[in-house]
């Protein structure tokens, strides 16, 4: 016969990866289901993934830039750097908080049905990247009215947005395993969201951590998701754009690190979720 | 052909008596284990608190491809328990399983339904969440739709949906899930009897196309009717296994060893008061052939004894029959009657093919003077009462407290010649 498991103590190991081949149809398909519930029940719909970059963009433009006056990256339009950074960020914060909370959010499917708990916290990407991709074009657009289009560096867009879902996999997948014992992870998450938004490369650039804290420099770029931001402003607005592609070793490092360790984590620990959740 | 093969299952919970606290949060966590660092208590006072329950112990067993299985046990038996493992919601503790076949299991009905999608989503969601892919679906869709009867509102949301109808489209997802091996626990006691009847229909077509069946449930009369072979656990231990019939009178006479007697011997701490005290209570089932049960055919005696203190007191009794919700279904009294100090004897007779299924309480009062009650014994027993049909092809819940045997007739009164 095709199928044929074997159950045992400590988990059924060697099926794993296949387990989750054979049901990648339920991945898209929770997916799916995360993305059609989204806007149920709202007016504007999916306009709010319009709204929501756009207002926060606009409010910062004006603190940051007619404000506190900060100088951008040479001869680059203020919105459109803090708009770059934003989008990126929002898929990552998205991604990771998503992750984070979604073995509990689908704590009815954990005590009632099996599958390879693995499709939870990857099906839970997937809003976050449909946000991502309206982002992206609202960006495009705003480009082309500033007059300043996307440069050729977009080519290297797949790497840094692949680096960024290993990353927000890798602490999401942890924080995940975690949330299920204690729900102080669901408390923790917004803050940690909240002081990455300022700790980030975002509303300001990197460039100016550079020139006015020289002595902190090094260690501002050991923040994985420095290199990731900076990288893909680089993509979007060019050569203009501040980006140290040394901030990139500690992205690569702790990223793929922490999504190795956090997937073996989350496999010793998911087969106990039924009984903590 | 062994489907599933099961050697020396074993489960285990602890069950944490840290005072009445649990560390839920990251900062009990914390500071529990701190504690636990710097104070000098010793480790058997730590274990002390931690107590080991198993859910099941060294379960072993063989079903063979096409055997219908019903398992029975009480509350706690661990029935559930041991579909979590086979349905891989859980691991054991020990042991090992092995499952040729795509084993689907129905824990509930509609897991995972969300309440915002239309049924028409739904479905596409439950059945990919019970294993089922999208041809698959796609194919029993009109099927499903039919089955559930709710073709009117597929683009409706669920949330909308009456409590009936969204059950039956769980079942009906359920229904035409296709696997060798199915796994269902007490799905039954929800939805209304016609639909309890079209689900155990299909699960009958389910078990008769050769398919292997796992079925939990408290519906004896459903096990009996759907289940070739049968499984009794108690207190996590497979306890005896094989034809359903036999499993099912072993499991009812050991529901009947049930306290049906209760007596004191001491007249000082027997219950009571200065008037009255009781001497014993018991219910004296005449048992039909060789059952070691009560069924709703059985009849029954009521004996109680009591002494009475007074001297010269005209008592009568009041006893009424509750059932298990609470609701009086009978009270009858006897005449009031003089009588000298001493043991005061009474029985009450009930007849068989009176109470319906179910279980059923006793309370007693003693009246003085036809108007003041001295003493009342609420809950003096309870017992249960199975069910038993003959002859009859439907399996949902009997209706009703009390199933007697009336005179009912039906006669052809006139007939129309056709030619």
């Amino acid at each position: 016969m095709a199928y044929r498991t074997t159950i045992k103590a400590g988990g059924s190991g060697t099926d794993y990866w296949l387990d989750l081949w054979r049901n990648r149809q339920l991945l898209w398909i929770l997916s799916k289901r995360d993305i059609s519930v989204r806007y149920k029940q709202t007016l504007l719909g999916i306009a709010w993934s319009v709204v929501r970059p756009l207002m926060t963009m606009l409010v910062m433009a004006t603190v940051f830039s007619l404000v506190a006056k900060l100088p951008p990256d040479p001869n680059i339009p203020y919105p459109l750097m803090i708009l770059g950074g934003l989008t990126i960020w929002t898929f990552f914060s998205g991604a990771f908080s998503q992750v984070s909370s979604s073995i509990v959010l689908n704590s009815n499917l954990v005590s009632k049905v099996y599958f390879p708990r693995l499709l939870m916290p990857l099906s839970a990407v997937a809003v976050g990247f449909i946000d991502f991709l309206i982002s992206l074009v609202l960006f495009i657009g705003l480009s082309f009215y500033y007059n300043y289009p996307p440069s050729a560096n977009i080519i290297f867009l797949p790497f840094f947005l692949i680096l960024t879902f290993i990353s927000a996999l890798g602490f999401g997948l942890f924080f995940s395993v975690i949330n299920v014992r204690f729900r102080d992870i669901a408390q923790l998450i917004p803050f940690i969201v909240q002081v990455g938004m300022y700790a980030c490369p975002i509303a300001y650039s990197t460039r100016l951590v550079r020139d006015s804290l020289p002595q902190y420099y090094k260690y501002y770029i050991l923040n994985p998701a420095v290199g990731i931001i900076d990288g893909f402003k680089w993509c979007l607005l060019g050569d203009n754009s501040y980006f140290d592609p040394n901030s990139l070793y500690s992205t690569l490092i702790v990223s793929i690190i922490a999504l190795f360790l956090s997937v073996m984590y989350f496999r010793k620990k998911e087969n106990t979720f039924v009984d903590y959740i | 052909m062994h489907v599933i093969t099961a050697e020396n299952i074993s489960k285990k919970y602890i069950i944490d008596h840290q005072g009445t606290r649990k560390p839920s949060s990251l900062r009990d966590a914390v500071s529990d284990t701190f504690e636990q660092l710097f104070s000098k208590k010793d480790k058997a006072a730590a274990s002390d608190r931690k107590e080991e329950f198993w859910a099941l112990k060294d379960v072993s067993f063989n079903i063979d491809q096409g055997d219908r299985i019903g398992i029975v046990g009480h509350n706690g038996a661990g029935k559930s328990t041991l579909l979590k493992i086979l349905s891989r919601i859980t691991d054991p503790t020990t042991g090992q399983i092995s499952i040729n076949g795509r084993v689907a299991s129905l824990l509930e009905v509609g897991t995972g339904f969300h309440p915002e999608l239309t049924g028409r989503e739904n479905i596409f969601l439950n059945g990919a969440i019970l294993g089922m892919n999208k041809s698959e679906i796609k194919q029993s869709f009109d099927a499903i739709v039919d089955f559930a009867g709710v073709e009117k509102f597929l683009d409706t949301p669920v949330k909308r949906y009456s409590s009936g109808m969204y059950v039956r489209l769980g079942f009906a997802i359920a229904a035409h899930l296709e696997p060798e091996i199915m796994i269902i626990d007490e799905v039954l006691a929800v939805g209304d009897a016609e639909f309890q009847k079209k689900c155990l229909g299909k699960m009958r077509d389910v078990s008769e196309s050769g398919r292997t069946l796992l079925f939990v449930s408290h519906n004896l009369t459903a096990i009996q009717a759907l289940c070739n072979k049968s499984f009794y656990f108690e207190k996590g231990r497979l306890l005896d296994q094989g034809e359903t019939s036999h499993i099912v009178t072993t499991y009812l006479s050991r529901v009947s060893q049930k306290k049906l007697e209760r007596q004191w011997d001491d007249m000082n701490t027997a219950p009571g008061n200065d008037q009255i005290r009781v001497k014993s209570f018991k219910l004296v089932p005449d048992y039909l052939d060789d059952l070691m049960h009560i069924d709703v055919r059985t009849s029954m005696e009521i004996q109680f004894e009591f002494w009475n203190m007074i001297e010269d007191a005209k008592l009568n009794l009041s006893l009424h029959l509750y059932s298990y919700t609470g609701e009086c279904i009978f009270n009858v009294g006897t005449a009031s009657q003089s009588f000298a100090r001493g043991l005061i004897y009474g029985a009450l007779e009930i007849p068989g093919h009176f109470l319906n299924d179910g279980s059923y309480m006793i309370s007693i009062m003693v009246v003085k003077d036809t108007s003041s009650v001295i003493y009342n014994m609420e809950e003096a027993l309870t017992f249960d009462v199975e069910d038993y049909r003959e002859g009859v092809t439907w399996y949902g819940k009997w209706p009703g407290y009390i199933r007697p045997q009336l005179n009912f007739s039906l006669n052809q009164a006139e007939s129309v010649v056709n030619d």
